[in-house]
C-alpha cells in the first residue's frame, strides 16, 4: 500500500512537471487549466473525452488540408480557411496554444496565396500537433494510473463509477 | 713666536696620547671671538702676494683715536685684544709648566730605575764575575732606530730591552748592562737637552712679552684681510659724527677726494635725488639711537642713478651718549632693476594665468554647453526615429478595421504622438535657431483653426473647472501664410502654461489685427503690451528679421493675446521668465513642474518670425502673454488645398469646417462639467456628441423596427443605443452605461446589444421570472460545443446546440429562443448567414429569405410557430462568437444584424474571463426580460 500510495505521489508530481513543462513551452495554455476545471463528479473523464475529440476532428482537418494543399491545380483557399479555422477554434478551446498561433500563421500565409510558406506551415503544424498528442498522451496515461491506483486503494470509489 | 711652540707641543702630546692626555684646553681662543684669522705664520704668504690698494680708506686718525679712547666699543675692543693676549701667555705658561713637572716625573723615574738597575747588576757582577765581553754596539744601534728622529728632543720611552742572548747568561747580562748604561747616558743627555730648551723658551717668552707688537700684527692683519674683502666689493663704509660729518670712509671707487669728504655732509658733498633722504634716515637712526636699514635710490650728478642699501647703526660714547652713525652702504642697483622686473614679470605671469583659467573655464563651459546639446539633439534625434515609428504604425492601425472606441483611443493615441513628435522637433529646432540654422516654413492656414485646434487640444486633457475661450476678431483674414507649426506651437506652450497655473476661471485666447508697430525707418518701437498701467510688464526684443516693406501691403500684423486668470506671475520673476530652464521660482518648480524651456522656446520663435512675445502679470489675478507677428495675407480664393497638419483631427470636423472657417468665437468647458454648450459653440465634444445622436435615436425609435434602423445607421459607429420605450432621464441612461462600461468591459458590446432590445425598465421587473432562458448554440466543433456546454452546464443552463446556419435557422422556427450564440465560421449556412435570414424572418414574419436560399423548412410543424404573430415576434438576441476579428470583423456582425459578438471565449481571454463572459451574457439576460 505505502509503495502504491508513492507511486500515485510521483505521479501526481510528474502529471504536474510535464504539464508545467508543457505552458512553459507555450504548448498549451490557461485554456487548459480551464477544461480540467469544468471535470468534475458527474464528467470524470471529461477532459480526455474532449481531447480525443480534438485529436479525432484534427487528424481530419490535417488530412484535408494537407490535401488542399497538395492539390497543384486548385488553390481553394476558401476551403482552407475554413479548416484552419476550424482547427484554430477547436485547438484555442483545449487551449492547444501553439498549434492555434501555428494555425493563425497558416492562414495568412493562405490570404497571401503563399503556397511554400502554407506547405511550411502544414508541416510546422503536423509536428507541433504530433508533440501535443503526444504529450498527452502521455499526460492521461499517468492520469489514467493515478486513478488505477486509486482505485485499488479505494475500490469503491471505482465500483461506484 | 709662542704659538709655533704651543702647536709643536701640541701635536707631540697628541701623538703621545697614552702618556699626556688632554694637556692643551680646547676652545680658548673661541669665545668671544670677533676677528677669525687665520693663524699667522702658515699662510703669511697669501697675503703678501696681494696688492693693497690702500687709498680708498680714508681715516680721520684723531678720530679713530678718540674713537678707541672715547667710544665704548673701541674700548672694549681693545680690552679683549688685550685680554686675550694675557689670557693666551697664560695658557702657554701653564703648558710649559705642566710640561717641566712631566718630565721631571720622568727623571726620577728613569733614575729610580737607575738605582735599581744598579744593584741587580751589583748582584749579578758578584755572580758571575767578569765573564766574555760581548760586542753589543751593533743591537744598540738597533734600539735608538726604534725612537723617531722627529721627536728627538722627547724624552719617552718606554720600550723594552730585547736582548737576544740567553738569559742568566754572561753574555747577557754583559749585554744588559751595556745596554743600560747606553739608557742611562741617553736619558741624562735628554734631560741635559730639555732644561736647554726649557732655559731658551723662558728666554723666548721674555723676549715676546710685548703685546703690543702683536696687537699691531694682529691688527695689521685684520686690515689686510678686511682690504683683501673689500677691495672689490661694490660698498662704502664710512663713519660720521653727530653732526653727521664724514670722518671716515671707506669707498672702492671713490670720485672725491679726501678733503671733499671728511668733515662733509652727505648734503655737502653731493646733489640730488636720494640725497636728503639718507641724510635724514641717518639723522633718524641717530636719534632714535637704533640701527636701521634703508633702500634709497640717488640720482646725483656724480654717480647717476644708483640704488644703495644702506645700513645706519648709532654710536655709543662710554657714557651712552650718541657720538655718531657708523654707515654701510651697498650699491644694490642692478638687483633693484632686477627685482622690479620679476616682480613686474610676476604680475604678467599672474595676470595671465588669470586669463588662462578664465578661459580654460570659458572652454570648459562651452565644450559643456556644447555637448550638451549635442547630446540633446542626439536624444532627441534618437526619441524621434522609435516615436515616429510608433506614431506611423498607430496611422496603419487607424487605417484598419476599429471600432468607435478603438477609433477614439487610436485617435488621442495619435495626436499625443504627434504632439511629442512635434516637440522633439522642437527642440532639434531650438537648437537649430540657436545655431541660427533653423529655417521657418511658409504655409497657408487658418488662424480660426489654428486657436480651434490648440484650444480643443487643450480642452481634451483638461483636468480642472476651466473654461477655454478662442476670439478671433473680424478682421483677422481667413488664411494666413506663416509657420503653422511653429505658431501653433507657441500657443500650446502659451495655452498649457496658462491652464497649468490658472486654477479656476478661464483662459482665453483673443486674436486680433493691429496696426504695423515697425512702420517704415522706425525699429524696434516699445510696444505697450497690454495698455494696463499696473502691470508690469518686460518686453522681448526681437531681431526682426523679417520685416518687409517691399510686401508692405500684403503683411497683416497680427496680435495674440492669451489671457489667464491664474496665480499670475511675481514682478521679480519676470526678467527671468524668458531664460532657458528658469521658472518664476524654485517653488514654482517644485509644484507646477515643467523643464521651463517652453516660454523660452516660444519667445525663439517669436523673435525668429519677427515679431515680439511679452508678458504682462499681476500677481494672484492672472497673466497675459501678448505676442504680435507679422503675417503675408494668403487670398483664400487660390485652391483650398489645406496644409495645416491635423488632417486627422479635422477629418471629423469636416462638414462643419465651413463655420469654422468664419466662426470667430470658441469655447471649450471640462467634459466633467457636464455636456452643457453654450449657444455659440459650434465644436462638439466626440463623447458628448455622440451622446446627442443617441439621444436622437432614442427620440424616433419607438419601434424595433425603428431601433434596428438606427442600430444599422450607427453600425459603423458601434453607437450607444438607447430603449425607447417610457425613456428614463437620459442621465440615467448614461450612468447606467457609464456603470456597466466601467464594470465589465468585455461585457458592453453583449450589454449594449441587450440594450437594443428595447426594453424598458419597468419590463425588466416583469422579466425577473424563474424560468430559465432558452438558448442556442450554433457551432459546428464537437470540441466547442463540448466545452460550451460544460461551461453552460456550470452555470447551471442547459442550451441546444446545432451544427451550422442552416440549422440554426429550423430550430429557430421550430422554438423560440432567448439568446442565440452563433459561430460565425460553419459549413453549410455561416453565422452570418443565417443571422440575416432569422432578422429577415423576425422583421417579415416568413422565412421567404430562408426559402430562397434552400433552407428546408416544416412550416407549420410547430404548434408553437403557429401561436406567434407578426407582430409578437419577438427580436431574439444573437450573439457572434469568432475565432478572431481579424477575419470575421465585428463590422460585419453587425452588418448581418447580430447584437454583439464575443470574440470565442475559449480562445484569448483568460479562464476568469471567459466566465465572466459567459456569465455576462447570462447577466443581461437577467437584466433585459425575454420573456413575457
Amino acid at each position: 500500500m505505502c509503495l502504491l500510495g508513492f507511486g500515485a505521489v510521483r505521479l501526481r508530481t510528474d502529471m504536474n512537471r510535464l504539464l508545467s513543462l508543457l505552458f512553459h513551452q507555450g504548448v498549451l495554455d490557461e485554456q487548459f487549466l480551464q477544461l480540467q476545471h469544468l471535470q468534475d463528479q458527474t464528467s470524470p473523464n471529461f477532459v480526455s473525452d474532449v481531447v480525443t475529440i480534438y485529436f479525432h476532428e484534427s487528424e481530419k482537418l490535417l488530412r484535408n488540408l494537407r490535401t488542399l494543399l497538395l492539390d497543384k491545380e486548385i488553390w481553394d483557399y476558401v476551403k482552407l480557411g475554413i479548416h484552419l479555422n476550424q482547427l484554430m477554434g477547436s485547438s484555442s478551446s483545449i487551449g492547444a496554444k501553439r498549434v492555434r498561433n501555428i494555425c493563425a500563421a497558416f492562414r495568412a500565409a493562405v490570404e497571401q496565396n503563399n503556397r511554400p510558406a502554407c506547405m511550411r506551415a502544414l508541416e510546422v503544424l503536423e509536428h507541433e500537433y504530433c508533440y501535443l498528442k503526444n504529450k498527452l498522451h502521455e499526460l492521461f496515461q499517468m492520469e489514467q494510473q493515478r486513478v488505477l491506483g486509486d482505485a485499488v486503494r479505494y475500490p469503491g470509489v471505482v465500483h461506484q463509477q | 713666536m709662542v704659538h709655533e711652540m704651543e702647536d709643536d707641543h701640541v701635536e707631540d702630546m697628541e701623538v703621545e696620547v697614552e702618556v699626556l692626555s688632554s694637556m692643551w684646553p680646547e676652545g680658548i681662543d673661541e669665545a668671544g671671538k670677533k676677528f677669525n684669522l687665520e693663524k699667522p705664520g702658515l699662510h703669511e704668504d697669501m697675503l703678501e702676494d696681494l696688492a693693497f690698494i690702500e687709498e680708498p680708506s680714508i681715516v680721520d686718525f684723531k678720530r679713530l683715536v678718540e674713537l678707541t679712547s672715547y667710544s665704548e666699543k673701541g674700548s672694549s675692543q681693545l680690552a679683549y685684544l688685550v685680554q686675550n693676549w694675557e689670557y693666551k701667555q697664560e695658557n702657554a705658561v701653564r703648558l710649559l709648566r705642566e710640561e717641566l713637572e712631566s718630565l721631571s716625573k720622568q727623571q726620577h723615574e728613569v733614575q729610580l730605575k737607575k738605582l735599581e738597575i744598579f744593584e741587580q747588576h751589583r748582584f749579578e757582577e758578584s755572580y758571575g764575575g767578569d765573564k766574555r765581553p760581548v760586542s753589543v754596539l751593533d743591537e744598540v744601534i738597533e734600539i735608538f732606530q726604534d725612537v723617531p728622529k722627529k721627536r728627538n728632543d722627547i724624552i719617552v720611552q718606554d720600550k723594552r730591552v730585547e736582548i737576544d742572548a740567553e738569559y742568566d747568561t754572561v753574555i747577557y747580562w754583559k749585554q744588559k748592562a751595556l745596554h743600560l748604561g747606553k739608557l742611562l747616558e741617553e736619558s741624562v743627555q735628554r734631560e741635559h737637552l730639555l732644561l736647554e730648551k726649557l732655559e731658551e723658551s723662558i728666554e723666548n717668552l721674555e723676549k715676546q712679552s710685548s703685546p703690543v707688537e702683536e696687537l699691531s700684527q694682529i691688527l695689521k692683519r685684520a686690515d689686510n684681510f678686511l682690504h683683501f674683502v673689500l677691495q672689490n666689493a661694490p660698498v662704502v663704509i664710512g663713519h660720521q659724527d653727530q653732526d653727521l660729518r664724514y670722518r671716515f670712509i671707506y669707498n672702492h671707487f671713490p670720485s672725491l677726494g679726501e678733503e671733499d669728504i671728511i668733515g662733509k655732509t652727505d648734503v655737502e658733498i653731493f646733489k640730488g635725488g636720494g640725497v636728503k633722504e639718507s641724510q635724514d634716515f641717518k639723522r633718524e637712526v641717530l636719534e632714535k639711537g637704533l640701527p636701521g636699514k634703508r633702500e634709497i635710490t640717488f640720482e646725483t650728478e656724480l654717480f647717476g642713478a644708483k640704488t644703495f642699501l644702506i645700513y645706519v647703526e648709532p654710536v655709543f660714547s662710554k657714557d651712552g651718549e650718541k657720538i655718531g652713525v657708523n654707515y654701510m652702504g651697498m650699491e644694490i642697483t642692478d638687483q633693484v632693476k632686477k627685482r622690479e622686473k620679476m616682480a613686474k614679470l610676476r604680475e604678467e605671469i599672474a595676470v595671465q594665468k588669470a586669463k588662462e583659467t578664465e578661459l580654460n573655464k570659458t572652454i570648459h563651459i562651452t565644450e559643456e554647453t556644447m555637448r550638451a546639446k549635442q547630446m540633446l539633439a542626439t536624444m532627441s534625434h534618437e526619441i524621434r526615429s522609435p516615436l515616429s515609428g510608433v506614431v506611423s504604425m498607430a496611422e496603419i492601425l487607424s487605417t484598419t478595421k476599429l471600432d468607435k472606441d478603438q477609433k477614439q483611443l487610436l485617435g488621442v493615441m495619435l495626436s499625443s504622438g504627434d504632439l511629442v513628435l512635434q516637440l522633439i522637433n522642437d527642440i532639434l529646432d531650438l537648437s537649430k535657431v540657436e545655431s541660427g540654422v533653423m529655417r521657418l516654413e511658409a504655409t497657408k492656414f487658418r488662424p480660426r483653426e489654428v486657436i480651434k485646434h490648440v484650444l480643443q487640444t487643450a480642452a481634451a486633457s483638461l483636468k480642472k473647472m476651466l473654461i477655454l475661450e478662442g476670439h478671433v476678431a473680424d478682421d483677422v483674414p481667413l488664411e494666413i501664410i506663416g509657420d503653422v507649426l511653429r505658431i501653433r506651437q507657441i500657443l500650446t506652450n502659451l495655452i498649457s502654461n496658462a491652464i497649468k497655473f490658472t486654477h479656476q476661471g478661464k483662459v482665453e485666447i483673443n486674436l486680433y489685427v493691429i496696426a504695423d508697430p515697425f512702420p517704415e525707418g522706425q525699429q524696434n518701437p516699445k510696444i505697450n503690451a497690454n495698455g494696463n498701467a499696473n502691470d508690469s510688464s518686460i518686453s522681448a526684443k526681437n531681431d526682426h528679421e523679417e520685416n518687409e516693406p517691399e510686401s508692405h501691403e500684403a503683411v497683416v500684423w497680427i496680435r495674440c493675446d492669451v489671457k489667464d486668470t491664474g496665480i499670475g506671475i511675481p514682478e521679480t520673476a519676470l526678467p527671468n521668465l524668458f531664460k532657458k530652464y528658469m521658472q518664476a521660482g524654485a517653488d514654482t518648480a517644485r509644484k507646477y513642474g515643467g523643464t521651463g524651456l517652453g516660454l523660452a522656446i516660444c519667445k525663439q520663435l517669436v523673435e525668429l518670425m519677427g515679431g515680439h512675445l511679452t508678458v504682462s502679470s499681476k500677481e494672484h489675478s492672472g497673466s497675459t502673454f501678448t505676442f504680435i507677428l507679422p503675417h503675408k495675407i494668403s487670398h483664400p480664393c487660390d485652391g483650398s488645398d489645406d496644409t495645416d497638419g491635423f488632417g486627422d483631427m479635422a477629418d471629423n470636423d469636416n462638414e462643419s469646417t465651413d463655420d469654422d472657417i468664419t466662426c470667430g468665437f470658441f469655447q471649450f468647458q471640462p467634459h466633467t462639467l457636464g455636456s452643457v454648450f453654450s449657444s455659440k459653440d459650434r465644436i462638439t465634444h466626440k463623447e458628448i456628441t455622440s451622446m446627442d445622436d443617441d439621444s436622437s435615436c432614442f427620440d424616433t425609435s419607438s419601434e424595433p423596427e425603428s431601433s434596428s434602423k438606427c442600430n444599422s445607421e450607427n453600425e459603423n459607429t458601434n453607437s450607444i443605443l438607447i430603449p425607447s420605450c417610457s425613456p428614463p432621464s437620459k442621465t440615467d441612461l448614461c450612468e447606467t452605461w457609464e456603470a456597466r462600461k466601467d464594470s465589465n468591459r468585455s461585457a458592453e458590446c453583449s450589454s449594449n446589444s441587450n440594450s437594443s432590445s428595447c426594453v424598458n425598465q419597468g419590463e425588466v421587473a416583469i422579466a425577473r421570472s424563474a424560468k430559465k432562458p432558452r438558448i442556442l448554440l450554433v457551432e459546428d466543433q464537437m470540441v466547442n460545443v463540448m466545452v460550451a456546454r460544460r461551461m453552460m452546464r456550470q452555470l447551471n443552463q442547459d442550451m441546444d446546440v446545432v451544427n451550422n446556419g442552416a440549422e440554426a435557422v429550423r430550430a429557430v422556427n421550430t422554438c423560440a429562443y432567448d439568446l442565440i450564440l452563433m459561430d460565425v465560421c460553419m459549413p453549410v449556412m455561416d453565422g452570418l448567414e443565417a443571422t440575416r435570414l432569422i432578422r429577415s424572418y423576425e422583421k417579415t414574419g416568413n422565412w421567404d429569405e430562408a426559402r430562397k436560399t434552400g433552407v428546408e423548412l416544416e412550416e407549420h410543424d410547430s404548434p408553437f410557430c403557429n401561436q406567434i404573430s407578426k407582430e409578437s415576434i419577438k427580436r431574439i438576441p444573437i450573439i457572434a462568437m469568432t475565432a478572431n476579428t481579424m477575419s470575421e470583423s465585428a463590422d460585419e456582425c453587425y452588418e448581418n444584424g447580430m447584437d454583439s459578438f464575443i470574440t470565442k471565449p475559449l480562445t484569448e481571454f483568460p479562464e476568469l474571463k471567459i466566465i465572466s463572459n459567459i456569465s455576462s451574457i447570462f447577466e443581461c439576460l437577467d437584466f433585459f426580460a425575454f420573456n413575457d
